[in-house]
């Protein structure tokens, strides 16, 4: 038999994942949990690495669109924006009006669907029995319609080009998207009426996992999870790129730095991109969506680009050294979750296991981008 | 449960006839409550639920159960083979057994029990055994943790339920069930009571593992908590368990607390008014569990805990003290409605107080022209850029 003095506690360790209903893919986390407090988390990465960004320079400049898509894949045409915008600023194309404000609208509403996702499978994570999820799909599947209709793709869009877009879109364009965004904005309302005002939601959600602004600075967070924590920054305002100047939209900010915090920052982004796109759809103008003169070969000059769009999960970065040639001598992509997710352990040491699932499901991330 | 079991007269048959008639009863709750609970899940999401098997999809469960019953019964290498096995019979039997003493109208039960009111708290309460033995037993982290969890949620949440049920029994003076029904006479106990009724809600929902107290088997944390190594028929066992507490739960509240078989009607409804009396009040607690279910999300295990020895069971002794006013000084039913009411009122505040039900206000940076005049204050602070 066992003596008494020799009797003691032992944390256990729990391998949450890589299957696991709430890792979100493929993500496996150690934990090292005292009871049901968190002692220790431990990320494993790695699962879902498929090279896309050696796969990308063994391609020339168009063919390498494909793998962007495989990247980030909730936010399919913001990642080939930026690696369109690399592309077009190592090869200095000048993209053409019309095709810019195409750009916008499909990436802003690419980023409603990014966050009806989020919604969605957040409060899945929080203990929803799908409620929220079907609330976040039923509006996302609207918009996806409209990415099937202009690309013929439901995932993998691959309609951006180096310099414009592969084809115009829909002459109904325009019409299919103002039917659309009031659904999404009553999407939006519904799962802040379901979600914001409730006191269970609250009790989990807030102070929980809370970083400072310092703190997200120098874990180099971007994105939601850093306006959470109370600064304003925002690729689109403070590096503008492509048409962002010519709108009116406010970037809201948090203050606590919380799970809440980002659920709330989320919402509000996801209404604000509704403005940007409206007032992009009154402004479309019509003309070319390629350059005048378009080289058949895209042969890039000796150079280093680097070119970031503000994802939906944060900055998405392409950087592209090029030794001449119609293939990138390398490509590097700057994935927002893998950078938000380095800050997991410090969030979630000494809360609940119960908070750790939370605290995952806030930072949004997406394994495909993690691991690329 | 029937009249029959009365006429035959041979102990063992009468025991057989019952037997029976409580599985019937059971699988048949069981399924309808199955499909009830998907439908209503559909319409709550915007959906449309099982529509293929049979009209509105009413074959669906009977088909999900063939499906069950065809699995191969895994049992992990590793696993305490007895254990693991007796497990669904320790979660089955009690909630079970539980079905013999609860009484449908004035003259249908398996048995009417003097002690009906404390056999059927006595034997649902042994039902976390068969939680824990299963979490022990299949020699998973997640099966233990959520093993650990349902133990200390049903025993705590067992407490707060007993007392208000002892508060009931005080002022019934009797543990039968008939007899509480007939207590009840023209104003059922809800009414007096409320927060008897409250607390015995939330603690039913508690000892139903339903959100937002589905913390023993959270699938999106510890993914079906003890069952997780469980398939086939041995699962779908536990299923059928949870159901049929599902029943028993709403049968209990609407016979102690929504006056049985006979308000509003009074003694004198005939059998099948009494039935369908019982049939709409133990509906409306059905769907009132199934509705919070896809409206609320998961309490975290410490807030349900603190919530239960905290709250609830300080206020369930309140409700406990003023039913001993009226006995000892014989207050009025006016009175005990007034103060319970307070008390319900009180354990309402005390939630709202519990949360930081503040709405917080996101900072609206504006974005136009280029913002890049508007560096925050912080950015400088923290050197960024």
């Amino acid at each position: 038999m066992v003596q008494e003095q020799q009797l003691e506690t032992v944390d256990i360790n729990v391998n949450m994942g890589p299957q696991h209903p709430s890792t979100h893919g493929v993500f496996r986390m150690v934990l090292t949990i005292d009871g049901e407090r968190v002692v220790d988390v431990e990320p494993h990465i790695g699962y879902m690495h498929r090279g896309a960004e050696k796969l990308s320079e063994n391609m020339d400049y168009r063919a390498a669109i494909g793998f962007q898509d495989r990247t980030d894949y909730l936010a399919q045409f913001l990642n080939e924006q930026a690696y369109c915008m690399a592309v077009e600023k190592l090869l200095e194309l000048a993209v053409p009006e019309r095709t810019e404000y195409i750009r916008v609208i499909l990436c802003e509403l690419n980023r409603i669907t990014s966050h009806f996702m989020f919604l969605g499978a957040f409060g899945i994570d929080l203990g929803y029995f799908g409620t929220s999820f079907t609330y976040g799909f039923r509006e996302r599947e609207r918009i996806q319609d409209i990415f099937e209709e202009v690309t013929g793709e439901r995932m993998m869009y691959g309609y951006f080009r180096p310099g414009g877009l592969a084809w115009d879109v829909p002459d109904n364009f325009v019409q299919m998207i103002r039917d659309v965004l009031p659904h999404a904005r009553q999407g939006l309302n519904d799962l802040d009426v379901l979600m914001t005002q409730n006191e269970i939601v609250a009790a989990r959600t807030k102070g929980i996992g809370a970083m400072s602004a310092e703190d997200s600075v120098n874990w180099g967070l971007s994105g939601p999870m850093l306006r959470a924590a109370g600064i304003d920054w925002d690729l689109r305002k403070d590096k503008p790129y492509s048409i962002y100047d010519r709108f009116d939209y406010d970037i809201p900010v948090g203050s606590h730095g919380d799970v809440f915090d980002r659920y709330l920052v989320r919402l509000e982004e996801a209404r604000q991109s509704i403005r940007i796109v409206e007032q992009a759809l009154d402004q479309l103008p019509d003309g070319p969506i390629m350059p005048e003169k378009m080289p058949r070969r895209l042969r890039g000059p000796e150079a280093e680009v680097y070119a970031a769009v503000e994802g939906p999960r944060g900055e998405y970065g392409i950087y592209i050294v090029s030794k001449g040639g119609d293939k990138p001598y390398r490509l590097k992509i700057r994935p927002p979750s893998f950078c938000n997710l380095s800050a997991l352990r410090d969030m979630t040491v000494g809360n609940y296991v119960a908070d750790a699932v939370a605290i995952l499901g806030s930072i949004d991330i997406v394994l495909c981008d993690v691991d690329r | 449960m029937l009249a029959l079991t009365y006429d035959v007269g041979n102990i063992w048959l009468d025991a057989l006839l019952g037997l029976l008639a409580i599985v019937a009863l059971m699988t048949v709750s069981t399924f309808m409550l199955i499909w009830l609970e998907r439908k209503i899940a559909a319409r709550i999401q915007m959906r449309l639920g099982p529509m293929r098997t049979g009209p509105y999809g009413l074959l669906q469960t009977i088909a999900d159960a063939l499906k069950l019953i065809g699995k191969e019964d895994l049992r992990p290498k590793t696993a305490d083979r007895w254990v693991f096995e007796l497990a669904p019979f320790a979660v089955f039997v009690p909630t079970f057994t539980a079905f013999v003493a609860i009484p449908f109208t004035r003259d249908w039960a398996i048995a009417f029990l003097d002690l009906g009111l404390f056999y059927v708290i006595a034997v649902t309460g042994l039902s976390f055994v068969g939680f824990l033995m299963a979490g022990w037993a299949s020699d998973n982290k997640y099966a233990l943790l959520g093993g650990m969890r349902a133990a200390a949620q049903l025993i705590s949440y067992e407490v707060p339920m007993v007392v208000t049920l002892v508060a009931v029994a005080m002022v019934a003076g009797s543990l039968n069930l008939s007899e509480i029904v007939l207590f009840q006479g023209r104003v059922p106990l809800f009414v007096w009571q409320p927060l008897g009724f409250f607390i015995f809600i939330v603690a039913a929902l508690a000892e139903l593992e339903r959100q937002p107290f589905d913390i023993p088997t959270a699938e999106s944390e510890v993914v079906g908590g003890p069952f997780i190594e469980y398939s086939g028929i041995r699962w779908s066992m536990f299923f059928l368990a949870s159901y049929t507490g599902l029943m028993i739960y709403s049968l209990l509240g609407a016979v102690v607390f929504l006056g049985g078989w006979e308000w509003p009607l009074g003694t004198e409804a005939g059998l099948w008014l009494q039935l369908l009396l019982i049939f709409f009040k133990t509906s409306l607690f059905i769907a009132f569990f199934m509705w919070v279910r896809f409206s609320l999300v998961r309490l975290r295990i410490d807030q349900l805990m603190s919530y239960c020895w905290k709250v609830l069971i300080p206020l369930a002794f309140l409700q406990v003290l003023l039913n001993g006013f009226v006995l000892v000084y014989g207050w009025p039913d006016g009175m005990l409605l007034v103060t319970s009411g307070a008390g319900l009122a009180l354990a309402m505040y005390i939630i709202y107080r519990a949360v930081d039900t503040e709405p917080r206000e996101l900072r609206m940076v504006p974005a136009r022209g280029g913002g890049s005049s508007v560096q925050p204050a912080t950015a400088d602070a923290t050197g960024f850029e």
